[in-house]
Parts: C-alpha cells; structure tokens; sequence
C-alpha cells in the first residue's frame, strides 16, 4: 500500500490560513490502513482544528479511495461553498481530488512515504519504489532497489556490518544482507555470482511521467 | 615505440606491477577550498616515494576541489594520480564524459567506488545518483578502454576518424572486513569478472581476518587476474586508534592495537612501528602485489615510513610508455 504520514499541525494550520470554510476529505484505502488520512484520523484532526480555530467551519467527509474518478465525484456536491478541501489523501489523491474538483482550492494534509508494508504494528516501512521493471525473482524477493540505500544491483557495498546498513547502523538494516541470507536459505547464492548489467532507469520515473494503457480496459 | 608491449594504459603503475615490482600507492585528499596550495606541499611529501597517488573524489560525500583536477595538479608536481570516481555524484553520461576528460588531461589511472553515502557529509539533503555501482562502472570503463561506450555507440569523432579510446589503468576498492564475509571474495570475482585490472583494500588492521579473505582470493585464483594492493594506515596517536575502531564504518581495529598504542610513551612512533610490522607481514603474504599506503593527514612521514620499510627508491619505468 502507499505509507503516508500527517503533517505536523503547524504546517496545517499555516495552510488554512484565510480560508473560513475547509472540507477535511480523507480517503479509505491505503492511508487509512496505515492510520493516516481514514474516516478516524479525519475526525481526530477536524477536531484538533476546530479547538484551535473555533471560529472557522471544518466539515468531514472520507471517500473510499481519491485516485478515482466515480468516487471523487460523491463529494462534489458536499464540496460546494467550501473555499479550501483539506484531503488527507496520497499525494495522487490530493492531485487527482483536485484535477476533478478544479474550483476549489486542494492542499494536502499528509506527507506521502513509500510503497510499503504493515511490517507490525505501527511500523511501516519502504518495500518498492515502482522502478518499472521487477526483479525481485534474481533476489529472493528482496528489493535491491528499496532497501539498499544506494539501490545496488550487485550486492552489498563495504558499508555493511553486522548486518546493517551505513546510513543509520543501529536502524538501518542492510538490504543486500537480507537478500544474502534469504539466497543462502533457498540454497540460490549462486545468484550472488552473477554480474547484474546497469539498470534501464527510463522505465522509472527517470523516463518521465509513466501511464499504463489498456484497451482491453478502455469504456 | 611501445607497440606490442602488452600495456593495457601505460601508466606507471601498470608498468610497475607488470613488471613484479612490489608496488606503492599513496593517498591525497584535495582541499575544501579553491586554494590549492596544499595539494603541491602533499605532493611533495610523496613525490618519487610512491608510484602512483589516489586522488579522492568528495570523500565522506564532503565538497573539496575535483579528483580530475587535483589529479592534474598532482601531475604537474611530479605524480601519477589515480583518479578516484564513485558513482554517488554521476550518472553514466557525466562519468564518461569525465573519464574522456580525465583522459585528455593526461590521467592513466581511475580507481571506481560506490561512494560513500550524502549523509555522512557536508551535504545531506542532497539527491544521489547511483546510475551505475561500481561493478558496472568497471565494466563500463573497461568498455571504454576497448573502444566503445557504455551504449555500444563506437569511440571516434566520425565513421572515417580513427577510434580514440580513454586507455585507462581500472581500479576499484575492496572492503574484506565488510558484511556478509563470505561475499567479499565474490564481490572481487565480480569485479574481475567486470574487468578490473587493481584492487586497494580498505584499511587492514585485523591480520586475521585479511589473511583469511586473501586465501580465499588465491584458492579462487583472483590474485593471478588482478593486483591486490593492501591498504595500510599509521595511527598517529592512540587517540586515533580508539577512534577508528569506535567512529570509523567499515573497519575493524581489534582492541590489541588500541592497548598496545595506549601503553607506548611515544604514540607517533609505536604507529608507524605498527604500519612497518604490517607492512613486513603483507610482504609476505601470497597474492599481495603492493600496499596502498593511507597516511591520512600525515603525509608527511610517508617518506619515512616508506624508507624504513626499505620500499624506497621506487623503481624505473618507461615515461614514453603507450598503451599497445
């Protein structure tokens, strides 16, 4: 799922400024599921508004996901006579929520992390960053790319120690160390052997802003 | 006049170690600034003492002046640098673009290095690169060297122009007391495999364990496809010995050494005992075909160091030399 995170209340509220009227819209899916921008955390931080600015309206509405069109369209009549739309979305619902509503005013309420996993609770963390071109099957489906923090192909560099990463070696694990000890578990270090050539970035976003087309899917 | 000489850049470190010599590298970190003068008086210190000197590239992700042009500098007092270039700062148009440079300006040596991490320096809400690791960028250079670039695309200004390739000496670093140990001596298959012609250790001051990885290096046979030269590096006190094995990541310094620097009643000199003893022992180890010497912030004794060792004076090579 897409982790996100709130943004502290001062950014907020800076945001809010000079609007009388905000629509908090959460969204039901991902960030609800990481306790972000859900039905709940809309009502926690409306109310956290309404105690420090009693004299503006904040009114509550969550929809089941603000990246697509049928449900954005739910809100479009609660959504008038709001000056400023509050969505607790992705940063792809807060853009999306816009592009549909495009007379209002949209800023986001939360900060958008990674593609992630609920790893326990209240602990997410990063496991794609949506490259383009998978390779998870040369790598025990450890992700080189998300978890090493320089996104090596060709194994762990001289910063690995005691199984953790450079960066933060008492947070930080070390990505490849996990892939290692996944490979060795599999009996497949042999995949440890192989020279792995430079990456096609152009199928990230590196290519530029990427679509998915479908005809079997078109209306 | 050097057709033929099976040379693969001509550099004077090549020569040296093609010809069985036990080679000397030296290490110079260029200045945070743009005044260079620092750069002539390290150079100095090393001048007809090593064959060839590292010159970092932003080491600790810190801005200093270039490794392309402190290795000119370099040049003009008398070194061979040894370009280092990691791939935290490039992609692999801006690499190449600099290793033709490089080559232009006179440079025969490139040492290639992941790098490490913005967050350890100056810069840290930076964007890295890492196009490439260093792997491939071994393999990319070794491309390069061979006429083509990383794309395939041949080496020459136009279809009837002659191919002019950047015919470089290719290095690149190897850590054996990183983690997991049982890959490093793959990850050096790998860089043979890439075609590297060098390696330079991280500093060894766990014998044990080096000797260990060298083993594995031998049974493997890497040490007949690519020189190894062990990295060494003098404390200058015993200060910097506690801080090494507490500060430093990816080394280890066993407590041994720190006790034995604390109990000497002259640190400096108990350090470069220290370097000279692992300096003996590497000698001796099968597969080690030279010490990279990392006096770091302490150039100075370099001399000394290598004179008492008896690794002085360098040995002759052909100036003249070209890549056949």
């Amino acid at each position: 799922m897409i982790i996100a995170e709130r943004k502290p209340i001062e950014d907020i509220r800076r945001m809010v400024e000079g609007h009388d009227r905000v629509l908090v819209l959460g969204c039901g899916t991902c960030v609800a599921v990481c306790m972000a921008g859900g039905e709940k955390e809309v009502a926690i931080l409306a109310s956290a508004l309404r105690m420090a600015e009693p004299e503006k309206e904040f009114k509550e509405a969550t929809i089941e996901r603000q990246c697509e069109r049928e449900f954005i369209e739910e809100v479009r009549t609660t959504s008038d006579g709001y000056d400023l739309i509050l969505s607790l979305a992705c940063g792809a619902g807060v853009g999306f929520t816009a592009e549909l509503l495009e007379e209002h005013r949209v800023v986001p309420g939360l900060n958008t992390k990674s593609i992630g996993v609920a790893e326990q609770p209240g602990n997410w963390s990063e496991r794609c960053l949506a490259c383009g071109e998978c390779v998870l099957d040369l790598t025990g489906a450890v992700c080189p790319i998300a978890r090493c923090s320089k996104s090596l192909l060709n194994g762990p560099c001289g910063g690995s120690q005691d199984g953790m990463c450079e960066i933060d070696p008492k947070n930080v694990q070390c990505g490849w160390q996990i892939i290692y000890d996944r490979l060795a578990k599999l009996g497949r270090l042999d995949l440890m052997e192989e020279n792995r050539p430079p990456k096609d970035w152009s199928a990230a976003h590196a290519g530029g802003p990427r679509r998915v087309l479908r005809e079997d899917a078109e209306p | 006049m050097s057709k033929g000489n099976g040379l693969k850049s001509g550099s004077r470190l090549e020569q040296v170690l093609a010809a069985g010599h036990f080679a000397v590298t030296g290490e110079l970190g260029p200045p945070k600034s743009a005044d260079p003068s620092i750069i002539e008086q390290k150079c100095g210190y090393l001048k007809d003492k090593v064959d060839a000197v590292n010159i970092t590239d932003n080491q600790t992700a810190i801005v200093r002046v270039s490794s392309i042009a402190a290795g000119v500098l370099a040049m003009r007092h008398g070194l061979e640098p040894v370009m280092q270039m990691v791939c935290r700062d490039r992609n692999r148009i801006a690499m190449q673009s600099d290793i033709l440079g490089a080559y232009v300006l006179g440079l025969r040596n490139i040492l290639c290095l992941t790098g490490d991490h913005q967050c350890f320096g100056n810069h840290p809400t930076s964007k890295y690169v890492f196009d490439l690791d260093s792997i491939q960028q071994v393999e990319m250079v070794r491309k390069m060297r061979d006429g083509r670039f990383l794309c395939g695309e041949e080496i020459r200004n136009s279809k009837k122009a002659d191919l002019a390739p950047p015919k470089m000496f290719i290095g690149a670093a190897e850590n054996p007391f990183g983690d997991p140990f049982e890959f490093r001596v793959i990850r050096l298959a790998k860089k043979a495999k890439a075609g590297v012609d060098f390696i330079q250790t991280q500093c060894i001051f766990d014998m044990p364990r080096f000797k260990e990885w060298m083993k594995q290096v031998v049974d493997r046979g890497l040490h007949e496809k690519v020189y190894i030269l062990a990295g060494v590096t003098p404390f200058k006190s015993a200060r910097m010995a506690k801080y090494m094995r507490d500060n430093v990541a990816g080394l280890t310094v066993p407590d041994s050494l720190v006790e034995r620097m604390e109990k000497a009643e002259d640190g400096a000199e108990e350090g470069i005992k220290i370097c000279l003893e692992q300096i003996e022992e590497l000698r001796e180890t099968v597969g080690v075909a030279g010490v990279h010497l990392m006096a770091i912030e302490w150039e100075r004794k370099v001399p000394e160091i290598l004179e008492r060792a008896g690794l002085t004076p360098r040995p002759e090579v052909d100036k003249q030399a070209l890549a056949s």
